[in-house]
Formats: structure tokens, C-alpha cells, sequence
């Protein structure tokens, strides 16, 4: 009790003493000086210089995409292009060859690709949709066995790289004869997809179980609960997936590679990696950012519109299971 | 009571026909995935394994040979063990770079602050035009006189190197064009911050716990799933690595970055080597199985999970 006594106002003087030293805080901020302010300045400094770092090359893709030719290959370099050359967007689609190669179309190359890539990609999103929901849902609410093991299985194939069953796969569509159609863009994704099945599964979990028994007594079949119940409560995720899938089919490159050959059947990610104007010597930098940016430019807008649904879609993804 | 038992029997008899009717039409939902799997997948997994043991150009009948596929790969070819170099020195800088960003930004964007719906479309943004699109700016972002990057440099008085075209900077390049998809693990480290409970953090505060305490832990913790789940992911993909270096160098300069993939393709479909393409592919396979697995053995030395009941 009394070894208590007498410590106590010994931390006490210490704690004063400190009090009353220099105080590098009070020197720099005067006494007005706030933790809170600080943190938020640091935390705004690094987000603005990252966000300068993250926005600078389509700062580059505008930029180069309005410039005159002269422009594009004077160093140092425009900033700002002067005049700006909206002109270069009609360029890009009018000269939209591949090549020096005729392609034997009755509309401009670039129009052809994006009709192609449009087909692939609207086929995608409503073949993934509909085959992961499908499937997602007899694994989320639905009793066989198997199931575990079925469920595990369909995980670890997200494991597989496509280059193991790149080779096999070239060589059925090789001999069905389906090469340079595209016939292998647009089946294999009526079959699923394990990572979109995953995420649906996940999601339809969530919505609980007593819907279904309901409208089992009522006398409703899994297909009646699977469409008229489930799909419409699971719109957000769904547009997640859709969104996903949009994004995904857009931008695929390795498969349309190794099965389309001639120019007419190219996708926009083909396009742009053969970007070549004829009669041309140097890239024409300009137009190739003009043509890169109409090409990204849909994937942007969706991706602005559904942007709460897309993150929204993320959240879906539970860690612990 | 030889009634009642009957009704019992028939119950039974009931309850085991709806279960099978169940099993059926679960296993009609399934069907898509099953067949899918047993044809694009499954299928071709073994062709795969099978070709690998055969040499094949497609235009001749295939001929056996056996394991010299996997031998002159580690023997006679120099470029796989290029390639196998490439994507390892890819893998282990750019996936813990860009889990340290995506992780630092996710935590900065979780704390209360402003406009932070924008910053997030910031930083994903880049994640919509990945690939190709993407790796078209920035070969022109990279380019030696004309590019955004060495004019940039020079401002500052640094004459850049030439990037794409060098081969000790080449690989350099693709990671740092890498970073600027960051933004796919970091909104996945967003949502996993989003989920973690509040009261740990009250509760610490209470006890006087300063923001690197409350990191340390709790936040880091408690988000070791996700950071799990990206770094596989991040690794897996990594590895796969195939539409950057094709558009941006195609392999150059001088191999510098053939990275697996791309190596595989030539050797498949410029080559037309099948048999030796499906031997490298399943060292590919190999290689992710091999890693994801010690992953999840090493996982249970610093994954936490909190409830492991399901």
C-alpha cells in the first residue's frame, strides 16, 4: 500500500516533465494542432499522386488520339494537340485495315470486327448467365449426391490453365472443321463457368430457404423456383456476372487468336494488335490511340453505368468457404 | 396396426421416390456443367497428357517417343528455361508489389474519405481495358524518343532507357505496366475490409489501441483469407501471363521477356509443335497445382479463419 503510494506521484512528475520539454508537434502545428488533419493530408496526397499516375496513359491515348500526324512524331512531345483532330476518329474507322491484305467486305474492316466482337460478347454474357445460374443453383439449393465432390471439382478446375486444353481443343474444332468460325467462341460458353458459378452459388445461398419450401407446397417445380423465384431476387448479382462477362468477352485475345485466321472473321482485339494503315511506313501513333480508345470506350461507359452493381458483385465473394 | 405399418411403407417408399426425383432434375441443372467439363475440359486434360508423350505437326500422324518432350525441354531447349526465368522473376516481384499497393489503397479508400467512390473508378478503371487495348498505350507510353515516360524523365533530367527495346529493362517494363491493373485485388481488399466487424475496433479503442495497433491487429488479421485468395489468384494468373508481352515485345529483346505462355503459343501455333506445347503446358499446370498447394499448407501458419463451422 504504501510502495503504491509513493510511485504514483513520481509518474506523475515525469509525465509533466515531458509535458513541459519541447514538443515537436506544438512547434510545428502551433496548439491548434490536429492528428486527424494530418493523416487526412497524407492520405489525400498519396491519392491524388496516384491518381495522376493511374490517369496518365489515357491522358496519353487522348492526347496522341486528337493530335495531328505532324505531331505525333516531333520530340519532345505536345502536351496539349493543337488544333485537335477529331477528324482522326473517322480516319481510324475509314482506314481500318488489316494489312495490305483485301479483305473482301462490303463495309469498312473496323465495322465488320465490331459487329464480330459484339456477336461473340452478346452470346457470352447471356450463355454465362444462363449455364452458371443453371448450375449455381442446383448446387445452392438443391440436395443430390455428390454434391460436395461435384462442387470441389468445379473449384479446382479454376486451377487449369487454358494452355493444358488450348491444344486439345484446337485440335476438335480442327477436325469438326469448325477453324476460322466462330462456332468455338460461341458454344464452349454455354457450358458454364466455374469462377461465375462460384459467385452465383454464393449469392444464391443467401436468399433463404423458406421461399423455396413455399412454393414447393404450393406445388412449383425447381425450374418454376430457379426462374420465377431465385433469378429475379438475384438481379444484382446477376448484373455483377453480366457485367463481368461483358468485360471479359470484350477483351478476350488468346481465344479468337488461335481460331480465327482471315482478316474478315478478326475480333477488335485482333484489330488492334494488327493495326497497320497500308502505305504507311511509321505506326501512325494517332490513329492507332483514336482507334484503341473507340474500342475501349463501351467497356468504360458499362462499366461507369453499373458501377455500385459490379462492386456490389464483388462483395459476393465469401473467403471463409 | 398391420394398416399403419403399410402407411409407413408407402411413406417411405414416397419420400425415397421424391429424393431420386430430386438427384434427377439436380443432376438436369447440372448437366451444362457436367458435360461441359467431360468434353472441354476433362477431355482434353487427358489428350493433353497423352499428346505430351507424342511428337505431332499435325500435318503427319502422330509418332510416340515417349518422355523426350519433358527431357529436351530441361535438356536441349534454351528458351524454355529463358521462359521458365522470365515468369518466375515476373511472379516474384510483381505479385507482392502489387498486393502491397492494392492492399495500401483499399485501406486508405476504406477510411472515411471523400469522393471515394471516384478514387475507386480510378484505380479500377485500368482493370475494363486490360489486355490488349492496354498494352497497346502503354508501348507507346514506353516508346524510346516519342513516349509520355522518357519525355517525362528528361524533365527531371534522367534520360530513360529504351524500355521495351532493352533488354535489362524490358521485363522492368511489363512489371510496372502490371501495376497499373492494381486495382483488381484492391477492390477485392475493399469488400474484405468493408466485412470486417466493427467492435473489434471499438473494443480497442476502448482500450487506448492506436491506428498501427488496430492494423496489426486486428485489420491484418482478420483479412489474411482475402489476401490468400488474391495472392493465389494473383499467382495463377501470373503465371499464365500471355497477351502483355505478345503485343508489347513479342518475346524480345533477345527472349528477355518470353514468358511461359508465350513460348507455349509459338511452339503450338507458329511452330506447330503439339506434342511439345501439351508437355510444356502440363509443366505450366505443374507448376500452378505445385504452388497453389503449397500455398494452402502454408496457410494454415498464418491464415485466420474466424469461423470454421461450414
Amino acid at each position: 500500500m504504501a510502495a503504491n503510494y509513493s510511485t504514483s506521484p513520481q509518474t506523475m512528475s515525469s509525465y509533466s516533465f515531458l509535458k513541459t520539454g519541447f514538443n515537436l508537434r506544438t512547434f510545428l502545428f502551433g496548439n491548434r494542432f490536429n492528428p486527424g488533419l494530418i493523416r487526412q493530408t497524407i492520405s489525400y496526397g498519396i491519392l491524388i499522386t496516384l491518381t495522376i499516375m493511374f490517369l496518365l496513359p489515357f491522358y496519353w491515348m487522348i492526347n496522341t488520339a486528337l493530335k495531328p500526324s505532324d505531331q505525333v512524331f516531333t520530340a519532345p512531345p505536345t502536351w496539349v494537340p493543337n488544333p485537335p483532330m477529331w477528324k482522326n476518329f473517322t480516319d481510324a474507322i475509314t482506314n481500318s485495315y488489316v494489312g495490305n491484305q483485301d479483305t473482301g467486305l462490303n463495309m469498312l474492316p473496323i465495322v465488320r470486327y465490331a459487329l464480330n466482337t459484339t456477336i461473340i460478347t452478346i452470346n457470352g454474357v447471356v450463355a454465362t448467365l444462363f449455364s452458371s445460374s443453371l448450375v449455381a443453383y442446383a448446387f445452392a439449393r438443391m440436395r443430390f449426391p455428390g454434391k460436395k465432390i461435384l462442387f470441389l471439382g468445379i473449384l479446382s478446375t479454376l486451377m487449369i490453365p487454358f494452355a493444358v486444353v488450348m491444344v486439345p481443343q484446337f485440335i476438335i474444332w480442327n477436325k469438326l472443321g469448325w477453324l476460322d468460325t466462330f462456332l468455338p467462341l460461341l458454344i464452349p460458353h454455354w457450358f458454364g463457368s466455374a469462377y461465375n458459378i462460384f459467385l452465383l452459388r454464393q449469392f444464391f445461398m443467401s436468399i433463404p430457404m423458406d421461399y423455396d419450401e413455399s412454393a414447393i407446397i404450393d406445388g412449383a417445380t425447381h425450374w418454376d423456383i430457379f426462374w420465377k423465384i431465385i433469378l429475379p431476387l438475384s438481379r444484382p448479382a446477376l448484373a455483377a456476372v453480366g457485367v463481368f462477362a461483358f468485360v471479359f468477352f470484350w477483351n478476350d485475345f488468346l481465344g479468337p487468336l488461335i481460331i480465327l485466321s482471315t482478316p474478315k472473321n478478326f475480333t477488335l482485339t485482333m484489330y488492334l494488335t494488327n493495326f497497320t494503315i497500308p502505305y504507311m511506313r511509321q505506326t501512325p501513333w494517332n490513329l492507332y490511340m483514336a482507334a484503341a480508345l473507340m474500342i475501349t470506350l463501351p467497356c468504360m461507359i458499362l462499366f461507369f453505368f453499373s458501377q455500385k452493381i459490379f462492386m456490389k458483385g464483388i462483395t459476393i465473394i465469401d473467403f471463409k468457404r | 396396426m398391420v394398416k399403419n405399418s403399410l402407411l409407413l411403407k408407402n411413406r417411405k417408399e414416397s419420400l425415397r421416390k421424391l429424393r431420386m426425383r430430386e438427384t434427377l432434375t439436380a443432376f438436369g441443372f447440372i448437366s451444362p456443367w457436367l458435360i461441359g467439363f467431360l468434353v472441354f475440359t476433362g477431355g482434353p486434360i487427358i489428350a493433353s497428357l497423352g499428346l505430351s508423350f507424342f511428337s505431332w505437326k499435325m500435318l503427319t500422324p502422330p509418332k510416340f517417343i515417349g518422355l523426350t518432350n519433358y527431357i529436351n525441354m530441361f535438356t536441349t531447349d534454351q528458351l524454355f528455361k529463358t521462359s521458365i526465368g522470365v515468369t518466375a522473376t515476373y511472379v516474384l516481384i510483381a505479385v507482392p508489389i502489387a498486393q502491397v499497393i492494392a492492399l495500401g489503397l483499399a485501406i486508405l479508400l476504406n477510411q472515411n474519405i471523400r469522393l471515394s467512390s471516384f478514387w475507386r473508378t480510378v484505380f479500377y478503371v485500368p482493370a475494363i481495358i486490360s489486355g490488349v487495348a492496354g498494352a497497346v498505350i502503354w508501348r507507346w507510353m514506353y516508346h524510346n524518343e516519342l513516349g509520355m515516360i522518357n519525355n517525362l524523365l528528361s524533365m527531371v533530367g534522367i534520360a530513360g532507357p529504351h524500355w521495351l527495346y532493352d533488354k535489362q529493362w524490358a521485363l522492368m517494363a511489363l512489371i510496372i505496366k502490371s501495376l497499373w491493373n492494381v486495382g483488381v485485388p484492391m477492390v477485392i481488399y475493399l469488400a474484405g475490409l468493408q466485412g470486417l466487424p466493427k467492435f473489434l475496433y471499438e473494443a480497442a479503442e476502448i482500450d487506448g489501441a492506436g491506428e498501427f495497433v488496430k492494423f496489426k491487429h486486428i485489420t491484418l488479421p482478420l483479412l489474411t483469407p482475402v489476401i490468400f485468395f488474391n495472392v493465389v489468384m494473383a499467382i495463377i494468373g501470373g503465371i499464365q501471363t500471355f497477351s502483355e508481352p505478345y503485343v508489347m515485345t513479342a518475346g524480345g529483346p533477345q527472349n528477355a521477356t518470353l514468358f511461359l505462355g508465350l513460348h507455349l503459343y509459338q511452339s503450338a501455333f507458329s511452330y506447330m509443335k503439339m506434342g511439345y506445347a501439351s508437355a510444356m503446358a502440363w509443366i505450366m499446370f505443374a507448376f500452378i497445382l505445385g504452388l497453389t498447394i503449397l500455398q494452402f499448407k502454408l496457410a494454415n501458419k498464418w491464415v485466420y479463419y474466424e469461423n470454421t463451422e461450414s
